[in-house]
């Protein structure tokens, strides 16, 4: 019997048994000697969160938008856009490899601004993907497959924990540049412009557009300004992460600002753009990957390539959301109702950041919490300690990423105070 | 300057550029035989009764939310398409150890197991196990496995043109010289693109050598209840494969039986040994989706895990099924009976034999060229065509087609 002559197999069996000989297929398992995979460091926290029992429990770890009931919000805009659809009693057929050709136009003009020059030459060429994950992991897998000149790619320290994992598996190599200053927890200018100063020519740096996450630390304009620079100046290729267009501000073009800016300076970025966030669309998985290429023919040629890698993974993208999106966007009355509530929530969070500052103080904290204000976007870096954060969580049932990592948008006006008493406590 | 200078362009997919040029054609006879979508007899893509019925309950329903499913997707869709796939009464359920994991489409199960095994089969991270696809198969297997990075894609002989059916004793010969281990992708019905399936009596032939051989069933299964109506008939040899004891993977696809494209709605559907082999092995699939997509759509998986979970839904559904199986046995018997009364050359038994959206004609090269440019009749260079393009309206237009293409191109 095949299974008798691999050791494998014959050590997965244990102890022998007398009847090896006629041993069913069944006994033993192609999977023996499979590990447990370790649970997801962000996800993970949420799975914790649910079966913590705490009437006060806090989850703090994934960044999904709460209202100030710490309910999950939908959109009214999303509302209207599917009551919409549905009266179109649209068809289901597979939508081309590239996606939805509404929502890709939307979507590339949502983030370069509706006058880009770009847009206007058709230089760039937007797919539809599996919201930011599916937009990074192609731009990954094109860039391993395309960008033979160079396999680094440069994370600012910290990133968001699924950068590195996404990039690994496609073949490339992680560096970091310096970015959050722990002493200030703010942004660390000078490390970062050392250290982009030396990275070698031709390599992809990697951006968080606004709202860092986890850090909430977001470069100034002056300081976007000499980045782009230093950037040129190397010659390195800028990939940008934008997944928070309008929560960071609660303006659209203002959380831009940055994409926008470096195009101008004539660099020819990568995007990966989510709607999970600034339009409550999760788990519909909106998004689009964007590559600003010299002219139309070049553009045509990435295009090309993008279905190509595409094609093998998923086929073709989901309509839903996309509908939902491109909907949203190209009607007016509801551009204006998005714009709109996504200001709210950007509002919301920020008096939330406000609200617990004030409660820290009230709490007799002698810290200098003024970071927290000062951060921008979902997620605060509050400077807590792992040990810290493990009393919070035990002691609290406050869940949130070992990194000290707080989601803003899971704090409300019930709960701050309660959060501010147990960080205080924690830190004193 | 630019990095991407050295961008080639890319060789469009086959059956895409085909719709595309199909759209493009202004000739008012033109018929698409292409892409595998089901039509109506108007020629009309079908949202299926159930479904709008379905997305009334949801667009309604103001509890719901669009929040994050768990990356292994929506926990009813799972377990509900995983039974679909085994059974109610499968004793592997039962043992507990079938898990499903919610995935993009077909293409996504298919990916996602590929993934998977690349990384765990057969050592770890082995790109060098040999992964046998038919001879012909769906032109994305190939590109799944390879990018997945496996290097060694071989092919089991399937089809056989002088007899227009089984190639079985190629195909068997074929998995007894395979490397023991090596992975086989099976079509669990309706194979994709000859419409021809073993029957029970040589899929246990099948089993028999892959057992003996120690050879990883991968089942791709993208007709479910479409291929003969029936959902059990369908999943017959999924099931018999795992009463023999198999571990096993099956891609399954909800996009034809549901009509539910775009919606991208699959699922992988893992039978272990027992649970604690099942947990690690999904424990690891979790990573490769949260690279991938970190967790899948909302939509399509809920409309189908209600319809699936609700009796008086799930038997609507099935009756929907049965609509769109019937219709294309009614075009296949009526085509068979028109290139019959019109004399055409050969014989075309296969077209009654064969199961499922897909019929190899058995025409060659030329002869499609010449449909297509000609008769503006668009089918695959293989000689594939989608039953579902034909309709009453259009299909003596076709027959006599065919007729031409046969008797005039050699």
């Amino acid at each position: 019997m095949a299974l008798l002559k691999s050791g494998k197999f014959v050590s997965s069996l244990g102890a022998y048994s007398p009847y090896m000989g006629v041993l069913p297929i069944r006994a033993s398992s192609w999977w023996s000697e499979v590990q447990m995979g370790p649970p997801d460091p962000i996800l993970g926290v949420t799975e914790a969160f649910k079966r913590d029992t705490n009437p006060k429990k806090m989850n703090l770890g994934v960044g999904a938008y709460r209202d100030d009931q710490g309910k999950p919000y939908v959109l009214h805009c999303v509302r209207k856009a599917e009551a919409l659809i549905a009266e179109k009693k649209l068809d289901k057929e597979y939508l081309p490899i590239g996606g939805h050709g509404e929502f890709n136009k939307a979507c590339a003009e949502l983030a370069l601004g509706p006058e880009s020059e770009v847009l206007k030459s058709g230089r760039s060429i937007t797919v539809q993907t599996i919201s930011g994950t599916g937009s990074l992991r192609i731009g990954a897998n094109y860039l391993s497959r395309f960008h033979t000149v160079a396999r680094d790619v440069y994370l600012p320290k910290p990133s968001w924990g699924n950068h590195t994992p996404i990039f690994r598996d496609a073949g490339l190599q992680l560096k970091a540049y310096s970015y959050y200053d722990p002493k200030t927890c703010g942004f660390d200018f000078k490390g970062a412009l050392d250290d982009i100063s030396k990275i070698p020519e031709k390599s992809i740096i990697m951006l968080h557009a606004c709202a860092h996450n986890p850090t909430g630390v977001d470069p100034r304009q002056e300081q976007w300004k000499e980045i782009s620079e230093l950037v040129k100046k190397r010659n390195l290729l800028p990939f940008f992460d934008m997944a928070y267009q309008g929560f960071a501000s609660g303006d659209i073009d203002r959380d831009a600002w940055a994409v926008r800016y470096f195009i101008e300076q004539g660099h020819n970025v990568l995007l990966s753009q989510s709607f999970a966030k600034n339009m409550g669309l999760y788990g519909e998985r909106v998004g689009g990957f964007t590559v600003v290429c010299k002219d139309a023919e070049e553009a045509k040629r990435v295009e090309s390539q993008l279905k190509i890698l595409i094609r093998p993974i998923y086929s073709n993208p989901p309509m839903n959301g996309a509908r939902i999106a491109a909907t949203i966007l190209n009607t007016p009355e509801l551009r204006k109702e998005w714009l709109q509530e996504v200001n709210s929530m950007a509002s919301r969070i920020i008096k939330m950041r406000e609200q617990l500052v004030a409660n820290l103080k009230k709490e007799g904290s002698t810290h200098n919490w003024q970071h927290v204000t000062d951060q921008i976007g979902m997620f605060c870096f509050t400077g807590l300690k792992p040990e810290q954060v493990e009393r919070l969580t035990k002691e609290y049932s406050v869940y949130m990423t070992k990194d000290g990592r707080i989601s803003v948008a899971g704090v409300t006006s019930g709960n701050v105070a309660y959060l501010a008493h147990g960080i205080h406590t924690v830190t004193k | 300057m630019s990095v991407f200078s050295e961008v080639p362009q890319a060789a469009p997919v086959a059956v895409f550029k085909l719709t595309a040029d199909f759209r493009e054609d202004t000739d008012p006879r033109k018929v698409n035989l292409g892409v595998g979508a089901y039509r109506t007899d108007d020629c009309q893509p079908w949202v299926l009764p159930v479904v709008k019925k379905v997305e009334k309950i949801i667009v309604e329903d103001q509890s719901l939310n669009h929040e994050y499913l768990p990356i292994l997707g929506l926990p009813e869709f799972r377990c509900s398409a995983s039974k679909i796939a085994l059974g109610e009464e499968s004793p592997a359920i039962k043992e507990k150890r079938v898990g499903g994991v919610q995935c993009l489409g077909g293409t996504g199960a298919l990916k996602v197991g590929a993934e998977y095994l690349r990384r765990w089969y057969n050592g770890n991270n082995n790109t060098g196990t040999p992964v046998y696809v038919s001879t012909p198969t769906w032109e994305n297997h190939n590109g799944v496995f390879v990018d997945a990075g496996f290097q060694d894609i071989r092919t089991y002989r399937y089809w056989e043109p002088e007899k227009r059916g089984l190639a079985l004793g190629g195909f068997l010969a074929d998995l007894e010289n395979a490397p023991e281990r090596s992975i086989i992708v099976l079509h669990a019905c309706a194979h994709n693109p000859t419409g021809t399936d073993p029957t029970q009596q040589e899929w246990m032939q099948i089993a028999d050598v892959m057992k003996r051989r120690s050879l990883f069933p991968f089942f791709d299964s993208a007709y479910q209840g479409f291929a003969s109506g029936s959902l059990e008939k369908d999943a017959w040899a999924v099931r018999y494969f795992v009463s023999q004891g198999f571990e096993i993977f099956c891609a399954q696809s909800f996009s034809k039986n549901f009509g539910l494209y775009n919606e991208r709605v699959g699922n992988l559907t893992v039978v272990a040994n027992d649970g604690e082999n099942l947990a690690r092995v999904l424990s690891q699939m979790e990573k490769i989706v949260r690279t991938t997509w970190s967790n899948p759509p909302s939509q399509g998986a809920r409309l189908v895990a209600v319809t699936l979970t609700t009796p008086e839904l799930f038997e609507e559904w099935k009756g929907n099924v049965k609509t769109m199986a019937d219709r294309v046995l009614l075009m296949r018997a009526q085509l068979k009976a028109k290139l019959q009364g019109l004399g055409t050359p050969g014989t075309w038994d296969h077209i009654t034999q064969q199961i499922g959206m897909f019929s190899f004609t058995g025409l060659n090269p030329k002869q499609v060229e010449f449909l297509i440019k000609e008769k503006h009749v668009y089918l695959m260079a293989s000689g594939r065509i989608n039953m579902c393009g034909l309709t009453s309206k259009n299909i003596d237009y076709v027959a006599e087609s065919i007729h031409e293409a046969v008797t005039k191109i050699q």
